[in-house]
């Protein structure tokens, strides 16, 4: 047996691109406007000029301009040269009004969301659905029975207009645009995104999703979503994310602020499915009061490059946050992901469970940031990260950061890195299981705990996605 | 008992550079009931393995026909669909997929047949109460967090479920106590009828009590140098193996 170990040839896996052929579908560029490349005030001062903003937010958008054009890019994650932002072309107007019904949506469009199975879900499994194509959002509904508990749930253009101020004292609170360059880029060309609004005490029995297509080449997707969920009320909001590919390189800075009140909770799940030529340079973070709790579930496949790292401010006594993600690096991806959390109360708790799969030379970053405050004494923080790597030419890594200002908290960081064992491959073929499907079943195994906390539908269409990505691995 | 099950000729396995079993021969009927002593390192598992097709296990000479065919150069899948069954000695932990649902893909892809949901879970239930196997297990993901006690159970009731031609016991005696023995060697017993085989593997006899036994072979240095009836297992019992190791290699 001991000799079993050495002698076992290990086959290198050699796994094909996913099976996109659902994202992959491209729609003819149908746009009534779209601004010109690149970014100058006038660009933005255009920007406005169409979306009707307010003269606050045309100036907010100027101002964050030019903190984009003071701050350098970011040194410390994947590269960001291959990204010319001259090329980019920030605002793309589909030609469409918003509706509220999907008849009323133009056929194309309309057809896309079918085939991402957006309406279908909508009728079947969701209180509200808002679906962004490229800069506007094209469709926004909610079930009447939610609107009568008095839940708002439009897109951030109609909030502007008709909650103004509560968008106002929001907007870009949390996520200010000198954080870093592309939330200055998002704060001067930020447009479409959902917004939510829950009452006190009401609970959303089933989830809200919005879902965003960029389907325009070379284009930019900058949508803002604001969920602001009273005291103790409860919500769950999916977001979706897809794109078809092309030659040419797009980009997703979306921007993400969640407001837990007393005693609330928010589970917002991301499905993220970029095509492989995104950069997806995404910011999203939460505050959360006391006893309030935050439920981040992420699911990230897509992208080129990614720096994704959901952020939860526990500030009052007591508030959770719970963090359950998975990330799937293939070939020529560079997945930088994790999350950050600052312990801002007493005995506030925060649990991260990550996993990571990285195949075909796919490079998967894992990294926690954890602040705890002088006075958060009685805090809990436990990070566990697992990585799965499918060949030698993958990467995996973990980097956790701890910055802890009192003694009285109980602070767990757990990381281990794996292989499929030729072992295991063995033992379930003797089963009569080929050898693909040991090694699908050993990777959808591995991303198990974290598919059953995905919305159903994307739970299936991550095995599915699994199954594809290990189809053809067997030389 | 009528024809042969599984002939192995001349056979010569390779572990890396190493020799490990030299001009092996044996044949297995129809119904019998096959057991490999012998002292540690004898290369046991060995065989084990390379019946099922361990691609670490080199075969240099000689080959498998398996009711008839040429198995030699099948892959560990396709041998599992023409009915061979493995027992391991160490279990694989495979998390994220149950018991349950493992068996049931299992079975679904040895015998070709999708297998109802409930008419399957019934069975699964039967099967883990004779082996004295709490219900919990089904939910549980495939030997993870199982003891050693509970893994070859867990063993045995994917054999009692899969109903192989030739189940391969290996060591499946080994760490447990004696009620678990006496359970696992009835869920042996119950799957044994005049059609399937037995090897067992074993170099402790404890398991072989409950058992009846065919043909027993002794194993030494990769070679099988006495072939027996039950007797043999007496005089090891008392004996040990050093009578056949000095008369093999003094011969």
């Amino acid at each position: 047996m001991d000799n079993l170990e050495k002698n076992t040839t290990s086959k290198k896996t050699f796994v094909e691109d996913v099976d996109r052929s659902i994202y992959d579908v491209k729609d003819k560029v149908n746009a009534s406007y779209q601004s010109h490349k690149g970014l100058t005030p006038e660009i933005v001062d255009e920007i406005s000029r169409e979306k009707n903003d307010p003269e606050w937010m045309r100036e907010f958008r100027q101002n964050a301009l030019n903190l984009y054009n003071s701050i350098q890019l970011p040194k410390w994650g994947p590269n960001l040269d291959e990204l010319n932002m001259n090329d980019i072309v920030t605002y793309v107007r589909p030609n469409t009004a918003m509706q509220a019904k999907w008849e009323e949506v133009p056929s194309d469009i309309k057809n896309t969301f079918e085939r991402l199975g957006i309406p279908q879900a909508e009728r079947m499994s969701l209180a509200g659905v808002g679906a962004q194509y490229d800069s506007e959002v094209v469709y926004h509904n909610v079930r009447e029975e939610v609107k009568s508990q008095g839940v708002i749930y439009t897109d951030m253009e109609s909030a502007l207009r008709e909650h103004e101020d509560m968008v106002r004292s929001h907007f870009m609170k949390l996520v200010p645009p000198n954080d870093h360059k592309f939330a200055a880029l998002h704060g001067a060309v930020w447009s479409g995104g959902s917004f939510v609004y829950v009452p006190p005490g009401v609970k959303v029995e089933i989830p809200l999703q919005s879902y965003f297509r960029l389907n325009a080449p070379g284009a930019g997707q900058f949508e803002h979503t604001l969920i602001i969920v009273d005291k103790g009320a409860d919500l769950h909001f999916i977001e979706g994310c897809s794109a078809p590919k092309y030659n040419v390189a797009n980009l997703h800075a979306g921007c993400v602020e969640l407001y837990v009140e007393e005693g609330a909770r928010l589970r917002y799940s991301t499905i993220e499915n970029w095509s492989k030529n995104m950069f997806n340079l995404n910011t999203k973070r939460a505050v959360v009061e006391k006893e309030g709790k935050i439920e981040w579930v992420s699911g990230s496949f897509g992208s080129h490059i990614s720096y994704l790292y959901p952020m939860s401010i526990l500030k009052g006594e007591n508030s959770k946050m719970e963090y359950t993600g998975i990330t799937f690096a293939g070939k020529g991806q560079n997945l930088d992901t994790g999350v950050k959390v600052v312990h801002g109360a007493p005995n506030t708790s925060s649990i991260m469970n990550s996993k990571s799969i990285s195949k075909d030379g796919g490079a998967s970053t894992f990294r926690s940031a954890i602040r705890i405050a002088s006075n958060a004494v009685g805090s809990k923080s436990a990070v566990s990260c697992e990585s799965l790597m499918l060949d030698d030419n993958s990467r995996s890594d973990t980097i956790p950061v701890m910055d802890i200002r009192n003694d009285e908290v109980d602070v767990g960081h757990e990381a281990k890195i794996g292989r499929i064992s030729d072992d295991t491959i063995f033992y379930l073929m003797s089963r009569g299981i080929s050898e693909a499907d040991a090694r699908a079943m050993i990777v959808s195994g591995f991303a198990e705990p974290i598919a059953k906390e995905l919305p159903l539908e994307y739970a299936v269409e991550m095995n599915n996605l699994i199954r594809l990505e290990m189809e053809g691995t067997i030389g | 008992m009528s024809g042969n099950l599984l002939d192995i000729n001349n056979l010569q396995v390779r572990v890396e550079d190493k020799v490990i079993l030299k001009d092996l021969n044996l044949t297995i009927k129809e119904g019998e009931v096959h057991v490999i002593m012998g002292p540690n390192g004898a290369g046991k598992s060995t065989l084990g393995y390379t019946i099922m097709g361990h691609p670490g296990y080199g075969v240099d000479k000689g080959n498998l026909i398996f009711e008839g065919e040429d198995i030699t150069d099948y892959k560990t899948d396709a041998r599992a669909k023409k009915g061979i069954f493995l027992s391991f000695q160490n279990p694989e932990e495979l998390s994220g997929v149950t018991l349950e649902n493992f068996t049931r893909t299992s079975k679904n892809t040895v015998t070709g047949e999708q297998a109802r949901f409930m008419t399957f879970r019934k069975e699964l239930y039967g099967v883990m109460e004779a082996l004295d196997m709490d219900k919990d297990y089904a939910n549980r993901y495939l030997n993870v967090g199982f003891s050693g006690g509970e893994k070859k159970k867990s063993e045995i009731l994917q054999m009692l479920m899969l109903q192989p031609k030739l189940a391969i016991l290996d060591e499946t005696d080994s760490g447990l106590d004696v009620d678990a023995v006496r359970l696992v060697s009835k869920g042996v017993e119950a799957f044994k009828n005049d059609s399937n085989s037995l090897l067992i593997i074993t170099h402790n006899t404890k398991i072989l009590e409950y058992l009846s036994v065919d043909y027993v072979h002794i194993l030494v240095e990769g070679k099988i140098v006495k072939s027996g009836d039950r007797s043999l297992i007496k005089k090891i019992n008392e004996n040990g193996y050093k009578d056949f190791i000095t008369s093999d290699l003094s011969a």
